[in-house]
């Protein structure tokens, strides 16, 4: 027994020892990180982020310096904090509390306690720094715009967020990202690659060498240069245009996708996201419910787009055979299909074929239109599914895939869909119950993005390319390989002749015959969309959309358009004007119209706007019915 | 049988398993002392280099030793242990104060530190006292006399002050256990650890009430053998003063800097700055560690010297985070087989001063490492001793070899004794 005592001692001490090991260096993994942090210096070099040039190389964004006062809590030695925060123009109370924060955070690390100062704050400030131990200034870069227009396809950057940093290595807490529009998309390619250098220190944090020999450090990259697709000039004339309005404009290239401009209504200048009054200005923008100013109406607001989806429904009629441009419809006020109300039609003249029928927006021929092409096939959803397979390859019903982070889908209905809706085959549906898709009104919605893109595609005579709007990578010298590759629609060519006759009348004696562009042959369609809210649980209908889509000139177009305007009434009132004078402005570079720009910039919705949140019973579209002489009156403003 | 002497005599596990372990010992030393900046390997201004000088010295005296005549220790312990304690005694006038403890006597630029010698020196002793044939350590009068050679160099280490050397005394419990000295002092003795440990943690009040309650509840239950109440009641009352004493021992006479290592390992306060902070980065370089360490020299916490100490009493924290889980197991393991290989030969011999001498041998050793290992991985409060063959220093590692090396010597003539 006696023998046995310092034996097993031995060896139970042993045992614990192996589990004590055990648990610090295997089981419990913290003292990896926390070492890492006490014995490691990291070193980051945050290269100039990349600058972003219009397609005419003018420079739209560029970086400037800007000043982060940061302190190392444990490193603080007493200080003034009376003097210290007039210099910082901060309360004491604020400053007390931010550095209550910054040693919560943590003692060692260095934490901000004022971001984003201007070169003059920091010039003031920085000669009294060395009075206070443990704070130090920070040089950080930030975007600085040499406009005051494009915020929504710009984007911004900002200090990002946990979330990501949890998901993405490469960022650290305090790094800047891009959030929306081109800093976004193109987020990797601005920023370059941030150089790391790792360096071993010893307990007193001094550097004592590189730390494994240098072989986790990264050589910072500078950002790349991106160069857009946007017109500056157009741009800003579009949102010019669009003051006081709701809504948007979108003009593509049509030979090549590239997106001209991309005016969100309302818009905000992109210098009010940068730097000390960021945070307060983006709540601002943020909590403006009403008129929404950070939702991009061009890329996520889905729309019925009304009347220019006629052009789609000829093209669709034709390619299946089941008209002949000569056909010809009698309109009496509306289309009768049935005990229903008709669906009811403006005042033209009748009868009407193709391509007066697009020229005159005769809904009568397009529900008749649609109908054969949908009776061509035994049921309606076989016929339904073609008709939605035409306007896929259109790029509808799905994002398309264009350069910029957000956007919708639009819908383009399915068989499916309306099998659910119908309750089929409990109930069965006929094409009367989706008569309404004929003149762009039923179930289909689209982005002003969508429109544009058809038009571009009508504009080509049956192809596009995705809209982009990366134009050039400096150094990369080309653009994704997704953007160089021709998108073809399921429509022969030879059908598109017709249909751009007809939108070229529209023009010439058709809804837009006042809005001719003098010297330049013009295409485009009017369309007065329908819609409604809800007002305190209740539908309410609003004064129509006023959409218009174009292209110019009609052979060899150059530009392709759509506008979407808010409430604007019927197509030419704003839409078409709006396209006009862009078109006019895009190839000639000046307006000479001055009576019709001047009608634009003046006038505004901002009273159409109140009408539903006044809480009174409003009148729609003025109160008044679209009639000849309505019209005439309406242009003689002009 | 053989009456020859040969080299093969001696036991090779043991010296195998010391050259291991001065090895990685060196290794470690090369780590937590490197500088990338350091000019040459040769210069005695590097630690390792200096300990590499003194293991070559240490080899001439393990030579040294195996030649004297096995009888020379048993002969001469009494005149070494006499030796050993006037150089202690002469500590106190002649002494050099290195970190607040007057420790060392001063050679120049070199420093020797007697009390590493005086635990052999205290083991010669003891074994010679214990072997002796007039001594019976059943009777309390040699009880005495042995305890007296044991605590007479204790007595004199304290006051240095150095009560971690003097700690290291307790192991001569092992071979005195081992002689047959009354299981009672082990009884006695994990009480009193265990009482004083509870002390700590839990006001004295609560330990007396609860001695009481157990002592009733065993009195009640033993009821029918007619117990002996007074034995009963003295015990309560012993545990009681104990603890009380205890308590006001802890915060009347203890310093505050003892008070606080004892609080935090017993987790009572939570210090990772002042004086928590050596275990705190002990503990942090250990984990960093891993399954297989970072890697020689590649240890961020050793070679940013963050571990206080790191060269000498937190060494094996070097060997935690350069070689892992796997490295540092691997040392424990060494450990392990050394003091068992030094008991299994220990029992082995038949002259009954090398069997005193070996458990002695086999005792400082465990205690040096339980209570280094322990405090280094923070399972023991902060007592400076250093980690046997691994830890920096000529005196320790000389003490030592020469602690182990006439075992070994003592051994290897186990054949020819008779």
């Amino acid at each position: 027994m006696r023998k046995l005592l310092l034996l097993s001692v031995v060896l139970s001490t042993g045992l614990l020892f192996m589990g004590r090991l055990f648990y610090l260096q295997v089981y419990d993994t913290s003292a990896t990180t926390l070492s890492e942090n006490n014995a490691v210096k990291t070193i980051y070099t945050i290269p100039q982020r990349g600058r972003i040039y219009d397609r005419n190389g003018k420079l739209l964004v560029s970086n400037q310096s800007s000043y982060d006062l940061m302190v190392i809590p444990r490193e603080i030695k007493p200080f003034d904090t009376i003097s210290l925060s007039k210099l910082l123009n901060i309360t004491p109370e604020k400053l007390k509390k931010e550095l209550k924060r910054a040693r919560n955070f943590s003692p060692v690390l260095p934490s901000p306690i004022v971001s984003t100062m201007s070169q003059d704050e920091y010039a003031y400030l920085g000669e009294q720094m060395r009075k206070y131990e443990g704070f130090f200034i920070q040089k950080r870069s930030l975007r600085d715009y040499q406009i005051d227009f494009g915020a929504n396809f710009l984007g911004y950057i900002q200090e990002v967020h946990q979330g990501i940093i949890n998901r993405d290595d490469y960022y650290k807490s305090g790094d800047l990202i891009g959030r929306q529009g081109v800093e976004e998309q193109y987020e990797e390619i601005l920023r370059g690659v941030k150089g790391v250098e790792h360096f071993q220190k010893d307990r007193f944090s001094r550097v004592i060498g590189p730390y494994k020999e240098g072989d986790l450090d990264i050589t910072a990259e500078e950002g790349k240069n991106i160069e857009l697709t946007i017109d500056a000039e157009l741009q800003k004339y579009g949102e010019q245009l669009m003051v006081n309005k709701r809504g948007g404009i979108v003009a593509i290239e049509p030979a090549t996708g590239e997106i001209l401009a991309l005016v969100a209504a309302p818009n905000y200048d992109p210098a009010l996201l940068v730097g000390r009054e960021r945070s307060k200005n983006y709540t601002r923008l943020d909590a403006d419910s009403i008129s929404k100013p950070l939702f991009d109406r061009v890329l996520q607001g889905e729309y019925p787009p009304g009347s220019p989806f006629k052009a789609l429904t000829s093209l669709i009629a034709l390619q299946e055979g089941v008209i002949d441009t000569q056909d010809k419809v009698y309109c009496n006020g509306g289309y009768r299909y049935g005990g229903k109300k008709p669906l009811g039609c403006h005042h033209h003249k009748s009868p009407v074929q193709l391509i007066s029928g697009i020229a005159y927006s005769c809904n009568s021929y397009f529900a008749s239109t649609y109908r054969s092409t949908i009776d061509k096939y035994n049921t309606p959803q076989e016929g339904i599914e073609k008709w939605r397979s035409h306007l896929e390859s259109f790029g509808l019903g799905n994002f398309m895939g264009y350069d910029l982070p957000t956007g919708r889908p639009g819908l383009i209905p399915s068989a499916k869909r309306y099998n659910r809706t119908y309750n089929y085959p409990t109930y069965h549906w006929g094409t009367t119950a989706t008569i309404s898709n004929a003149i762009g009104q039923g179930e289909v919605l689209m982005t002003p993005m969508q429109m544009v893109n058809f038009t571009a595609a009508i504009a080509n005579r049956g192809w596009f390319y995705k809209p982009h709007i990366i134009k050039n990578i400096t150094g990369a010298d080309t653009i994704p390989s997704i953007y160089r590759e021709k998108q073809m629609t399921t429509i022969d060519p030879q059908h598109f002749e017709p249909v751009i006759q007809g939108l070229n009348d529209v023009y010439n004696h058709g809804t837009a015959s006042t809005l001719k562009i003098p010297g330049i042959e013009i295409c485009g369609k009017t369309g007065t969309a329908e819609n409604s809210i809800r007002i305190n649980g209740k539908k309410a209908q609003l004064t129509d959309h006023s959409v218009f889509v174009a292209f110019a000139p009609k052979d060899n177009p150059k530009i392709a358009i759509a506008v979407f305007v808010e409430n604007g009434y019927w197509g030419s009132r704003y839409g078409g004007r709006i396209a006009s004078i862009m078109i006019e402005k895009y190839l000639k570079g000046e307006v000479t119209r001055k009576d019709l720009e001047n009608w634009v910039l003046t006038h505004s919705l901002e009273e159409e706007y109140a009408k539903p949140l006044s809480g009174k019973p409003f009148p729609i579209n003025d109160g008044k019915k679209i009639s000849a002489k309505f019209l005439a009156e309406e242009n003689q403003e002009l | 049988m053989s009456t020859g002497r040969s080299v093969g005599s001696f036991d090779w596990a043991l010296i195998l398993l010391y050259l291991a372990l001065i090895s990685i010992g060196w290794l470690s030393i090369y780590s937590a002392s490197y500088d990338a900046t350091a000019e040459t390997f040769f210069s005695l201004d590097n630690l390792h280099t200096k300990q590499l000088l003194w293991i070559g010295l240490g080899f001439v005296i393990i030579v040294f030793i195996l030649f004297l005549d096995s009888k020379f220790f048993e002969r001469f312990s009494s005149l070494i242990y006499v030796v050993s304690i006037l150089s202690l005694i002469l500590l106190f006038p002649l002494g050099k104060n290195i970190n607040g403890a007057t420790s060392w006597f001063a050679l120049g630029s070199f420093t020797l530190q007697p009390s590493e010698f005086a635990k052999v020196a205290t083991a010669l002793a003891l074994a010679k006292y214990l072997s002796d044939i007039q001594t019976n350590i059943k009777t309390l009068r040699d009880q005495l006399r042995a305890f007296l050679v044991i605590a007479i160099p204790a007595l004199v280490i304290i006051p240095q002050p150095d009560p971690g050397s003097a700690l290291v005394y307790a192991a001569f419990f092992f071979p005195l256990y081992r002689e047959g000295i009354a299981a009672g002092y082990l009884i006695l003795g994990a009480s009193v650890v265990t009482l004083f440990v509870l002390t700590l943690l839990f006001s004295p009040l609560y330990i007396a009430l609860g001695v009481a309650t157990i002592a009733i509840l065993l009195f009640l239950r033993n009821r029918k053998k007619r117990p002996a109440k007074f034995l009963y009641i003295g015990i309560v009352l012993a545990c009681s003063l104990f603890t009380f004493s205890v308590n006001y021992i802890f915060e009347n006479v203890f310093q505050q800097r003892h008070r606080d290592r004892f609080n935090i390992v017993l987790g009572k306060e939570a210090d990772t700055q002042s004086i928590g902070y050596n275990t705190r980065q002990s503990e942090i370089a250990i984990g960093n560690g891993g399954w297989t360490g970072q890697g020689f020299l590649q240890g961020t916490q050793t070679t940013g010297k963050f571990v206080p100490e790191q060269d000498t009493d937190y060494i094996f924290s070097a060997v935690g985070e350069e070689w892992g889980f796997l490295g540092s197991g691997l040392v424990v393991v060494l450990f392990v087989l050394l003091i068992l290989r030094i008991i299994q030969l220990s029992e082995k011999q038949k002259n009954e001063f090398s069997r005193i001498y070996g458990y002695s041998v086999a005792g400082i050793i465990f205690i040096h490492f339980a209570v280094n290992v322990g405090m280094v991985t923070g399972l023991m409060p902060t007592i400076g001793i250093p980690l046997p063959f691994f830890s920096y220093g000529g005196s320790g590692f000389w003490g030592f070899t020469i602690l182990l090396f006439i075992f070994i010597k003592l051994d290897g003539n186990r054949v020819n004794e008779w």
